[in-house]
């Protein structure tokens, strides 16, 4: 059982090596060809507002025009203040982007450093790393965001920090294992008996074995990312009101979907297309990496 | 070649003493003296494994030494240790003439090289076969730059028979011997005087073993390499082999030239595979007198491993003609005649004339 | 080694023609052609090859053991009067293990890790109609048959705790127990050591000869051709290209390859020189070159050898090979 275990980080490894380009892969895939597509659109979405090719700006409110349903003016409506929800949710989603993009910075550069720590060193440092993967996992996220929240205060940083945080233990489970496959890998002892240095070996020969199943790892993450601070948000340890994050939003429409179910509705598909997208970008990228599709 | 006095179970190098009526030969390129590597138990009621049981060797330079044996035999771990690759528990690996912890990584692998079994395992698959020569071209300084290297990556598939278009092939876009072939190129960048081969040949067909063992022998001569060429596979050995060591349960149990060897066989071991080779000529001699009984230990790392936990011949479970003797005393690697050891009692004597010695004695109830 | 008896029986399986292909959207790419052979009763037939040239495929498609997208695209294999080819499961079932038993080369992905040998061997036989308790005294005595040492034991043990050989004597065992008429090996000795693979051929000949048991044996070994099997046939990308007694084949080669191939296979006694090569590698299966296969690396190709692909006939010796030239006119 161990050797299929660590025969499959081997063989994406050599996968990944074909010929036939990741992307061009990744895209035949229907379920990476969807995700990349959905991607597409959320990303599009964001960087209008940034831009601020908004229909209205998030935040004015409109006392006049309060609780309207979808209209030729306010696409998804209106919320309790008269606020264009579809602006609102554009800019939620660069906010969901964001923290999500800090979230997974933290968690893959932590992560990998101490899942390659482990992998490639063992002994005395893989236990260590191992065990403080260990401690992070037996705390649920939501008590370990809370904590980093009242000690650091609400705001979009500190939920991606207490998100990337709590993700760190997966990063360093995922990585480390490859790294400990590909470590006694017969080509590494090759480069061992060829009198390549240490460095040389870790970087040359045993990173870039890992490359594809980080990639895929990073995906998966940023999915899980957006999904864990929307629910903080909604939890109300996020930016307070009246911030424009998905999670308040979905929190806020909850509370009026009987009366108004696109304050409810809009945000909240916004949430799963954003989970939606990179969950099913970072399947395709998985199956791309797969030595049974490298073969069609 | 030296005779070497092992006592397997010591642990104690053995004493290098010159042959008697053989030329005095320069230094060994590659020697070994009494190499023992002992892995440690399992669990924690499970015995330590003694891989190597005191091992020693000489390579003369030029000269190709084929080490043989079954599964279980320490063999690979031998190759293990020449390399560099593990430590031995006791005993030393000697690069002309110096130990080889005195060489660093880089200075040892400018000597030395391996060549493994599986070149698809061997090969960095993500490495075109022009980069993984490059790397070793530029790291061991061999050619000055970039640009010569590419000239010289030419050179080395021109040594192996290959095309200049492999340089830009992946590993999985070669067949088996094609990859063999740039994993013998890759070693020999590193513009070595030695070859440790462990099964070179065992994962291909027979057509691409022939065009294998062709070319080994012929950059043998061209580079004036030292081969030290591990295999199961008796024939493939006596095609190379200048000297014939045979393995069993982690040590030399017969060493000599290989005619010696392969048609005088001192050893009852030697002799039990000589028998099991199936020759390819249809003359029925494998069949013929042919036991299908399943011993005991029937499995011959099964063997190897009890037997290296007993005293007394290792071999003495499926020996035909052990004495007394056997049981109780280590046979050590002596010299019978000329250059030809072996460690038997009753070196040497023939079981094909249906002799059995007067005393075959053995405990009651373990007759082979 | 013939056994002139074995010639006049009628075979027990009779491959003609069969074909195996590998189905593609691009189309179908043949990797067994039209392949014969007669296994008559008491006969050990080898089929040797390298890889790719379709022996296991073609052992693999007479048990219906082809997965999708392989699949057999043509020709027949009966087993005695029962077509095997395109036959329902139920009826492949039913021959399995019972008519047509198979050892293969690695018996520890045959065993169940998780189950005794003894309920493993006893289980196969109850699935083919043995009542309970004849299935362990059957069990019991096809352990002891293949010389197996304390069957009582050994049929309580669980398979990581035998070694190799001994695993692939309980293979043969489980394969022997339901009284086939055909055995079929897959490269079985391969990956043991040279003696105890003597001593299991050595074994399978016993039983074979005692029970007039009728054996296909693939192997990429020559050697244990030569020394085990009573005719040969050799196969080459995917189609036979000789068969005849084991004697001829070796002594008088009627096919440059199965020369090349002999002249390559090193040996423990006579001369010492340099093994024979043969230059390129065999045709990938989807770009098979025009006529004979293996005209772009023989050395007595003609001209006429890329028109058109020689077909298997009758030469002397009770050979057959499928070659335009007659190895009276072989350059050396």
């Amino acid at each position: 059982m161990a050797q299929l275990a660590a025969a499959e980080p081997l063989v994406m490894t050599q996968v990944a090596a074909s010929r036939r380009s990741l992307a061009a892969r990744l895209w035949s895939q229907p379920s990476g060809r969807a995700g990349l597509i959905i991607l597409a659109v959320m990303a599009l979405a964001g960087l209008a507002s940034l831009a601020g090719l908004v229909p209205d700006n998030p935040d004015a409110q409109n006392p006049a025009a309060t609780l309207h349903g979808p209209s030729a003016a306010h696409l998804f409506g209106t919320d309790q203040y008269g606020r264009d929800v579809l602006s609102r949710v554009m800019a939620g989603t660069v906010l969901s982007l964001q923290t999500a993009l800090l979230a997974v910075v933290i968690c893959a550069v932590l992560g990998t450093l101490g899942g390659v720590a482990a992998g490639y060193f063992g002994g005395v440092i893989s236990s260590v790393v191992t065990s403080i993967a260990d401690l992070l996992f037996a705390i649920p996220s939501i008590l370990l965001a809370l904590a980093i929240v009242s000690g650091l205060g609400a705001g979009w940083q500190n939920t991606a920090i207490a998100v990337g945080i709590s993700y760190t233990p997966i990063f360093i489970r995922v990585v480390r294992g490859p790294v400990l496959a590909i470590r006694s890998a017969d080509y590494v002892k090759a480069a061992q008996v060829l009198g390549f240095s240490r460095r040389r070996i870790l970087f040359r020969h045993v990173l870039p074995g890992v490359g594809g199943i980080l990639a895929v790892q990073v995906t998966l993450a940023l999915g899980w990312a957006v999904l864990i601070e929307a629910s903080l948000d909604f939890l109300g340890l996020g930016p307070p009101p009246p911030a424009a994050t998905l999670g308040l939003m979905v929190s806020d429409g909850t509370n009026i979907a009987g009366i108004a179910w696109w304050t409810l509705a809009f945000p909240a598909i916004a949430v799963v297309l954003l989970v939606l997208g990179f969950t099913l970008t970072g399947d395709g990228l998985r199956d791309a990496l797969d030595p049974s599709a490298a073969n069609s | 070649m030296s005779a070497s006095a092992e006592h397997p179970a010591s642990g104690m190098p053995g004493s290098d003493a010159p042959v008697v009526g053989a030329a005095v030969l320069a230094a060994p390129v590659l020697a070994a003296a009494g190499l023992v590597k002992v892995y440690p138990p399992a669990g924690r009621a499970g015995q330590p494994s003694i891989a190597l049981a005191g091992v020693s060797l000489a390579l003369a330079e030029g000269a190709c030494l084929g080490v043989v044996g079954e599964s279980g035999c320490g063999k690979s771990t031998l190759a293990r240790l020449l390399v560099g690759l593990e430590r031995p528990t006791a005993g030393t690996v000697l690069l002309q003439g110096q130990p080889v912890t005195n060489f660093r990584r880089p200075e040892l692998a400018r000597r030395l090289q391996l060549v493994s079994q599986d070149p698809f395992s061997s090969l960095n698959p993500r490495l075109t076969v022009a980069s993984a020569l490059t790397e070793v071209l530029l790291v061991h300084r061999r050619v000055p730059g970039r640009k010569q290297a590419e000239q010289r990556v030419a050179e080395l598939l021109d040594m192996v028979s290959l095309g200049p278009q492999f340089a830009s092939r992946l590993p999985h876009e070669m067949s088996g011997g094609q990859a063999q072939r740039v994993a013998i190129a890759r070693a020999l960048a590193a513009e070595p005087q030695i070859l440790i081969l462990d099964e070179p040949t065992s994962a291909l067909d027979v057509s691409v073993r022939a065009g294998i063992v062709n070319l080994l022998a012929r950059l043998r001569s061209e580079l004036a390499l030292s081969y030290l060429f591990i295999s199961h596979d008796m024939a493939v050995i006596r095609q190379l082999s200048d000297q014939i060591g045979v393995m069993y349960a982690g040590r030399f149990v017969e060493r000599g030239p290989w005619q010696s060897v392969m048609s005088a066989p001192l050893h009852p071991y030697t002799r039990a595979l000589l028998t099991a080779v199936p020759e390819p000529h249809p003359d029925g001699s494998l069949l013929a007198g042919a036991d299908d009984v399943a011993h005991d230990a029937p499995d011959a790392s099964q063997v190897q491993v009890a037997a290296r936990a007993r005293t007394g011949c290792p071999y003495f479970p499926r020996c035909p003609i052990r004495i007394d003797r056997c049981l109780t005393d280590d046979p050590p690697l002596e010299v019978v005649t000329g250059a030809h050891e072996a460690s038997c009692y009753l070196a040497g004597v023939a079981v094909e004339s249906g002799g059995v010695p007067a005393e075959s004695g053995g405990l009651p109830g373990e007759r082979a | 080694m013939t056994d002139r008896n074995v010639m006049s029986a009628s075979p027990v399986l009779a491959i003609r023609d069969l074909s195996v292909g590998l189905t593609t959207r691009a189309g179908v790419t043949e990797l067994v052609r039209s392949v014969s052979l007669d296994i008559r009763p008491g006969e050990r037939v080898g089929l040797v090859g390298e890889s790719g040239s379709g022996k296991s495929l073609t052992m693999l498609a007479v048990m219906g053991l082809l997965a999708s997208p392989v699949t057999v695209t043509g020709g027949s294999a009966k087993l005695g009067d029962t077509e095997l080819v395109g036959a329902p499961d139920r009826k492949l079932r039913a021959v399995r293990g019972s008519e047509i038993a198979m050892v293969y080369q690695d018996p520890m992905t045959s065993l169940d890790p998780l189950q005794r040998i003894g309920e493993q061997i006893a289980e196969g036989l109850r699935a083919h109609g043995t009542s309970r308790s004849e299935a362990g005294e059957r069990t019991l005595a096809a352990l002891a048959e293949v010389r197996l040492p304390d069957p009582h034991r050994l049929a309580r043990a669980y398979p990581h705790e035998l070694s190799g050989g001994m695993r692939q004597r309980v293979m043969i065992a489980a394969a022997l127990a339901g009284n086939p008429q055909l055995l079929l090996a897959d490269e079985p000795t391969t990956a043991l050591d040279v003696t105890i693979q003597r001593q299991i051929l050595s074994l399978v000949a016993r039983i074979q000869r005692a029970r007039n048991l009728a054996v296909l044996w693939v192997t990429h070994d020559l050697g244990v051709a030569a020394q085990f099997v009573q005719r040969l046939a050799v196969m080459y990308a995917g189609r036979m290209v000789e068969v005849g007694p084991t004697t001829a084949v070796f002594n008088a080669p009627q096919h440059p390859y199965t020369a090349a191939l002999l002249a390559a296979v090193p040996s423990t006694t006579g001369e010492r020189s340099a093994l024979g090569q043969i230059p390129g590698s065999p045709p990938e299966p989807g770009s098979l070159p025009p006529g004979c296969s293996f005209a772009s690396r023989c050395r007595q190709a003609r001209p006429g050898c890329t028109q058109a692909e020689p077909a298997l006939e009758e030469r002397q010796g009770g050979v057959a090979a499928a070659c335009f030239v007659p190895p009276a006119e072989w350059r050396p």
